[in-house]
């Protein structure tokens, strides 16, 4: 059989319980071998509007999003209007018998006949996983899970009486194939895998004030904070976040606070106190649509010149843009590595997309995973103690306060080396060439940009963060069509060394920059930082994902 | 034996005559007579002439922004809370740039002290009007005079049932030292308005205004007397009483944390066989 892919979408208002079936049907697909890839949408509202929750399904590793639907899961009349124009010729809506649609690919579901409404969820995705031939256990058993054995009974009910009822139809449907023994794999969104990321890398303290889409991290950490000994303050402002987040990283703990774009804003003078006081503090900054309030739910690549410029003065930093989720989880962990050796402020820029998108990924060996302890040991440090002694890689002493008898002194303004401020101009430069060294060390751990495809292309594909897959699956279509293609995809945008890529821009017939923005933001940096000019993007600012038929069709154009 | 050597002296950039050297004075002897050693301490700081104060002595300082002192110092007592932890900065900075972070310091009743050098004025920006400014005070910045209302920061913060509100004076050192003692010792947030002159930038409210106006608080006063106290902190005028104005029992942020039952987090590590479990739930 052909490697094969299933798009489902399930669509309704908020409230009618898609986000719970959803990730219930795609822990199941998960459970029964499937590859799974998750995309969600959803309006600025509690009740009502029109959400939807897209699950991709292959037989072997899904990379991206796409369009177009083959099974669509109508929970109300509204969803069958917004996306009976994406089905596919032999797909099908599975909508609620009693709207008495026709049609060749209407399936009417007499849901009334398995149980109340608020059941019709559940009975909606039995249809749908007796179709594509998932085993009746494995769904009970993730509904158990996922909805708990109070609420078990009265769904499981409603499970069998949907698989039952598909038993008798004639749909023409061709099942996906049994896997039989699947490896144990995790199913996780972008911003668990940060927050889990974090969690074990030792980080303790977490300060939030709720933005979407980044208050999803600070409640996985707020999940397991009793669990992990963790300390999660939700804050009267991002101000007092991001400084909570100061004084427990001052005082010892790894330190994080997840925000947005304008939360963010609200941070900037204090990411330059990190700098200047040479605190670690890992900030995570969920991108979404601006200026301002924007697209609250929606999702855009719109801040990396904003994160790689917030904080007055020179001081250095490190961005990581995660692509998938084992690089929201990895590189999580390597902000926080960085964070505590060199002692500053470093990022990790995500967005709504890869926030909410679920994903299948291999089962991570937590034995194999190092994590930091803060500060150095008092008996090694050189008397007098001096929190920013002048060193040659710029790396003063940390010292945590309460623990020994000696002082910390950490201060914003100018200080000398026992950290107290000072106005002695001569110190001044010794000062910002001592903290602008630290660069160095930083510059020595950057993560070259992935190149993948043809070494001579015909066309390069420039890409950071959420878009990896979507640019990968496109390549790869473009290659199965006989084009040389490649692609150049950054996970970590500052810094970065021209020498890792420059030859491969260079060494492209045509170079391409793939990004969810206007402005060509990446392709500006490159520009800035190599002289190279790439001329042809791909923007997409519409607040929807970039998925490869959009690059594809763009192409064209 | 901790001694006021230990404590340290330092040359300072105040004016002379400045309030703030009676105030780190005071301050200083609290914890010598206190028995606190400079290392058990940490001072967090904003900016503005008074938060200079921790630059002046030995101990641990975080001196962070203008207006950010408390959520500096409430992360640092979350992490350790066997810190005895001061935020000490200016009235500009704790209740005009920092607001917000005063009254969720109250809801909170983080068990921190916060040492507010109250003198109606900005010295370090050179004399605007302070939230604390009397209505009426002319500047250079406000030549028609302060069309605000004053700000009463012991007012505020007895009306939220804050855990201890009291109002100091620079010239009485033996009662200052006594008030910033029992504010250390008090298990939740303190308040210590502390009222000073600014010889530069205040020709109204000088040492001698303050002197003549400030009367303490008679011995049997019950500062756990709520009704009491909101008319004691809005009593301004011609008699400013001054001593610990009120006080109760309220649980502290800290005691919330049912992890921090099991000592503080800094230094603990983590738990692996627990994090393998935590990734099991996402199978």
């Amino acid at each position: 059989m052909k490697s094969r892919f299933v798009n489902i979408l399930i669509g309704g208002e908020a409230g009618q319980g898609l986000q719970t079936i959803g990730y219930i049907f795609a822990k199941s697909l998960v459970r029964s071998g499937f590859s799974v890839h998750v995309t969600q949408t959803y309006e600025s509202r509690v009740r009502g509007g029109h959400n939807t929750f897209a699950i991709r399904v292959g037989m072997e590793k899904v990379l991206a999003p796409q369009d177009g639907i083959d099974l669509l899961i109508a929970l109300n009349e509204e969803t069958v209007e917004l996306h009976q124009e994406e089905l596919s010729p032999a797909g099908f809506i599975i909508g609620n018998a009693d709207l008495k649609r026709n049609g060749k690919n209407w399936m009417g579901v007499p849901f009334k006949e398995f149980g109340k409404e608020i059941y019709w969820n559940t009975a909606s995705m039995g249809v749908v996983a007796s179709l594509l031939g998932l085993d009746k256990g494995i769904v009970a058993k993730t509904v158990r899970d996922g909805l708990g054995e109070e609420r078990f009974e009265e769904n499981f009910k409603v499970l069998e009486a949907s698989y039952g009822w598909i038993e008798g139809q004639a749909y023409k449907w061709e099942k996906l194939p049994p896997i039989s023994n699947p490896p144990q794999r995790l199913l996780m969104n972008g911003h668990e895998a940060v927050a889990l990321g974090a969690i074990s890398a030792g980080l303790k303290f977490c300060a939030f004030y709720p933005m979407s889409p980044s208050t999803s991290v600070a409640q996985t950490l707020i999940g397991w904070a009793k669990d992990m000994d963790l300390i999660v303050v939700q804050a009267e402002d991002e101000i007092a976040a991001i400084n909570l987040a100061v004084g427990a990283s001052y005082a010892g703990a790894p330190s994080m606070v997840p925000t947005s774009g304008g939360g963010f804003a609200l941070m900037a003078e204090t990411v330059s106190l990190t700098g200047v006081s040479e605190t670690p503090v890992v900030i995570v900054v969920g991108q979404r649509p601006g200026p301002a309030t924007g697209l609250a739910t929606r999702t855009e690549q719109g801040e990396l010149w904003f994160v790689l410029h917030a904080g007055h003065g020179e001081f250095q930093r490190a961005i990581f843009t995660p692509g998938t989720i084992e690089e929201c989880f990895h590189l999580t962990r390597k902000a926080f590595e960085l964070a505590e050796k060199y002692q500053g402020p470093m990022f990790i820029l995500t967005d709504h997309f890869l926030a909410d998108s679920y994903r299948d990924l291999a089962a991570i060996d937590v034995e194999q995973l190092s994590f930091i302890y803060p500060g150095m040991n008092p008996h090694s440090v050189e008397a007098p103690y001096l929190r920013y002694r002048i060193t040659e890689s710029g790396v003063s002493p940390r010292l945590l306060p309460g623990l020994s008898k000696h002082l910390v002194v950490a201060d914003s303004h100018e200080h000398t080396e026992n950290g107290h401020l000072t106005e002695n101009l001569s110190v001044r430069p010794k000062m910002v060439d001592k903290r602008l060294r630290k660069g160095n060390g930083i510059l020595s751990e950057v993560i070259p940009p992935e190149y993948k495809g043809d070494e001579k292309p015909e066309i390069l594909f420039v890409s950071w963060g959420s878009s990896k897959g979507s640019v990968d699956e496109a390549a790869f279509q473009m290659s199965s069509q006989g084009v040389k293609a490649a692609t150049l995809h950054f996970s970590q945008v500052w810094p970065i060394i021209p020498d890792q890529f420059l030859h491969h821009l260079e060494g492209a017939e045509q170079v391409m920059c793939v990004e969810s923005n206007a402005t060509g933001q990446l392709a500006q940096l490159i520009r800035r930082e190599t002289g190279f000019f790439i001329e042809k993007r791909i923007s997409r600012y519409d607040g929807l994902t970039m998925t490869p038929r959009y690059i594809l069709r763009n192409m064209k154009q | 034996m901790v001694t006021l050597k230990d404590y340290g002296e330092y040359e300072t950039a105040w004016c002379p005559g400045c309030g703030n050297f009676a105030l780190l004075r005071a301050v200083k002897l609290a914890l010598v007579k206190r028995g606190l050693e400079p290392h058990q301490v940490l001072f967090v700081a904003g900016i503005g002439q008074a938060a200079k104060t921790p630059h002046y002595l030995n101990a641990n300082v975080f001196n962070g922004l203008h207006g950010r002192s408390i959520p500096v110092a409430t992360g640092a007592k979350l992490t350790n809370p066997n810190l005895v932890v001061i935020a000490e900065t200016g009235d500009g900075c704790m209740y005009g740039e920092g607001g917000n972070h005063f009254l969720a310091a109250i809801r909170r009743n983080i068990d921190i002290t916060l040492i507010v050098h109250n003198n109606q004025v900005y010295g370090l920006t050179k004399g605007q009007a302070s939230p604390t400014s009397d209505k009426g005070f002319v500047t250079k910045a406000q030549p028609e005079g302060v069309a605000e209302a004053p700000f009463n920061p012991v007012a505020v913060a007895v009306a939220m049932d804050a855990g201890f509100v009291a109002r100091g004076f620079v010239g009485m050192e033996e009662h200052l030292i006594n008030v910033v003692i029992q504010a250390i010792d008090h298990r939740g947030l303190s308040l210590i308005d502390v009222l000073q002159p600014c010889v530069s930038f205040n020709r109204i409210n000088t040492f001698r205004w303050y002197r003549d106006r400030c009367k303490p608080l008679p011995s049997s006063y019950d500062p756990y007397d709520r009704e009491t106290a909101m008319r004691m902190a809005e009593q301004w005028g011609n008699e400013i009483p001054v001593g610990v104005i009120y006080r109760n029992k309220r649980v502290e942020f800290e005691r919330h944390f049912s992890i921090l039952t099991g000592g503080p987090v800094v230094g603990k590590g983590v738990d692996r066989s627990r994090f393998k479990k935590v990734m099991e739930a996402y199978e």
